[in-house]
């Protein structure tokens, strides 16, 4: 492990390099779980109150989309930005955009799934209550996120940390070019290939020291929203 | 703005209720009228929530017919509830009560104002900031109670309010129901204390097995019971 202190002073030193690389991936994956949960939230309440035909199959098919494989979702993304696709005219293929999109697909189902679940659960809590006061329906699927806000804030960092830690979607619709589209994943996968294992390492570690961080961020929000909300 | 539309008298005509091939409400008429306290008693599962539940709107019947105040139908603005275990939202005790106004329909500028005395009225001001699902079980019914006025209900249906409490939280409940009862809100309250519908009930109405057995005014209910169940119930013999 002879790297391993270069690997540090990259990080300790405050590397541009890497921290430009920091913030870019920071930047994709919080806008990518941000675009995700404005449509995930609504909609795993959505599915979770409203009884349609075909709910069950919606349910398997999303509850089956939280594995989506990242280089699938990568292709389709790719095809449809490509110059040849129909989101072509947009020209955003290989732009830090694309990521965003690519990756709030991917977590976008994690976010909808986890959702679903946890407001289907208070909704058995709350349904005679809300039911009593005449909530409409509307104002239910406010009320049911509000208040299980505190349970989807894991739901938003486990959206996070696959945003945060997956390669092959901006990979591929990102292009991994140095500078403008190369995140923490890409570049450990393509510095490792190189043999540069300090700066590899350097991005791992902080890889690693985010998750934990926003672990304990989101583990400290709901314990004192548990405190304070009951 | 619309002048509200009166709720009452609600007239039960010869009501039924099934669930899944299940007689649980038979034969039921019943009339719903201002004044004095309805009060529903019988045994577990005899049809007491069920019948609040269709005073309210809630459900359907089976067969027969309800009406409120001549209509097929209501839209329950001037109807709230109050279940023996409230759910409590998660949020302070003062923004449940909020929350009760704004599904009411009240203007948010006077919700806060309103919220207050809702609260001073259930003796919780010194509680509004407290997490609702924080406060004692008998805190919680008053905040509970507290919700349903904020619908200024003409009916209020309780569904035996303090089955789960101790005598103190009983006391200061009932005092806040005949409270509510002497401004004039048409109280329908199920609950199988005896001593409890002694003390509160205007009306008394026994059901049994999912049918009414009698109906009397207060008094003469606990006086000459007409029926041998009503007789058996107040004895404490088991009514099954």
């Amino acid at each position: 492990m002879a790297q391993d202190p270069t690997a540090l002073a990259l990080v300790l030193g405050g590397d541009a390099t890497l921290y430009a690389i920091v913030q870019l991936s920071l930047m994709v994956s919080l806008a990518a779980t941000a675009l995700a949960a404005l449509v995930g939230l609504p909609l795993g309440a959505y599915i979770a109150l409203v009884q349609f035909p075909g709910r069950p199959f919606v349910i398997v098919v999303m509850n089956a989309f939280m594995g989506l494989p990242p280089v699938v979702v990568g292709l389709a993304v790719y095809l449809l930005l490509s110059r040849s696709g129909p989101l072509g005219f947009l020209g955003i293929l290989f732009t830090p955009r694309a990521m965003i999109i690519a990756q709030a697909l991917l977590v976008m189902p994690i976010i909808a799934a986890l959702t679903r679940q946890t407001i289907e659960d208070l909704w058995v809590e709350y349904r005679d209550e809300l039911t009593a006061m005449r909530v409409g329906p509307f104002a239910r699927i406010l009320t049911l996120i509000w208040d299980a806000r505190f349970s989807l804030v894991t739901a938003l960092l486990a959206g996070f940390g696959r945003a945060a830690a997956e390669v092959g979607t901006v990979m591929i619709v990102g292009g991994n070019i140095d500078g403008f589209t190369r995140t923490m994943t890409t570049a450990i996968a393509l510095e490792t290939s190189k043999g540069d294992l300090a700066l590899a390492m350097g991005l791992g570690i902080v890889l690693i020291a985010l998750i934990i961080v926003v672990n304990a961020a989101a583990w400290g929000i709901r314990r004192v929203g548990e405190l304070r909300a009951g | 703005m619309r002048a509200p539309t009166s709720e009452l008298p609600i007239l039960f005509e010869d009501v039924g209720v099934d669930a899944k091939d299940v007689r649980i409400l038979s034969e039921v008429t019943l009339a719903l009228r201002a004044g004095a306290p309805t009060v529903l008693i019988g045994p577990n599962g005899s049809g007491k929530t069920t019948v609040l539940r269709l005073a309210m709107g809630l459900l359907a019947p089976s067969g027969g017919r309800i009406t409120w105040c001549g209509r097929d139908r209501t839209d329950g603005r001037r109807l709230a509830m109050v279940s023996q275990r409230p759910v409590m939202l998660r949020r302070s005790t003062f923004a449940n009560v909020t929350y009760a106004l704004g599904a009411a329909g009240v203007a948010w500028a006077r919700r806060n104002d309103r919220a207050e005395e809702l609260l001073a009225r259930v003796g919780l001001s010194n509680q509004a900031a407290r997490p609702a699902r924080r406060l004692s079980g008998g805190e919680q019914q008053r905040l509970a109670l507290a919700r349903a006025l904020a619908r200024d209900p003409e009916v209020l249906c309780l569904d035996e309010p303090t089955a789960s409490l101790d005598p103190a939280n009983t006391k200061a409940v009932e005092e806040i129901v005949t409270a509510i009862a002497a401004s004039g809100v048409k109280v329908l309250m199920a609950t199988h204390d005896l001593g409890q519908a002694r003390r509160l009930a205007g009306n008394v109405v026994l059901l049994v097995g999912g049918r009414i057995c009698e109906q009397a005014p207060a008094p003469q209910f606990f006086s000459s019971p007409a029926t041998p169940e009503a007789a058996a119930f107040m004895r404490g013999d088991l009514v099954i």
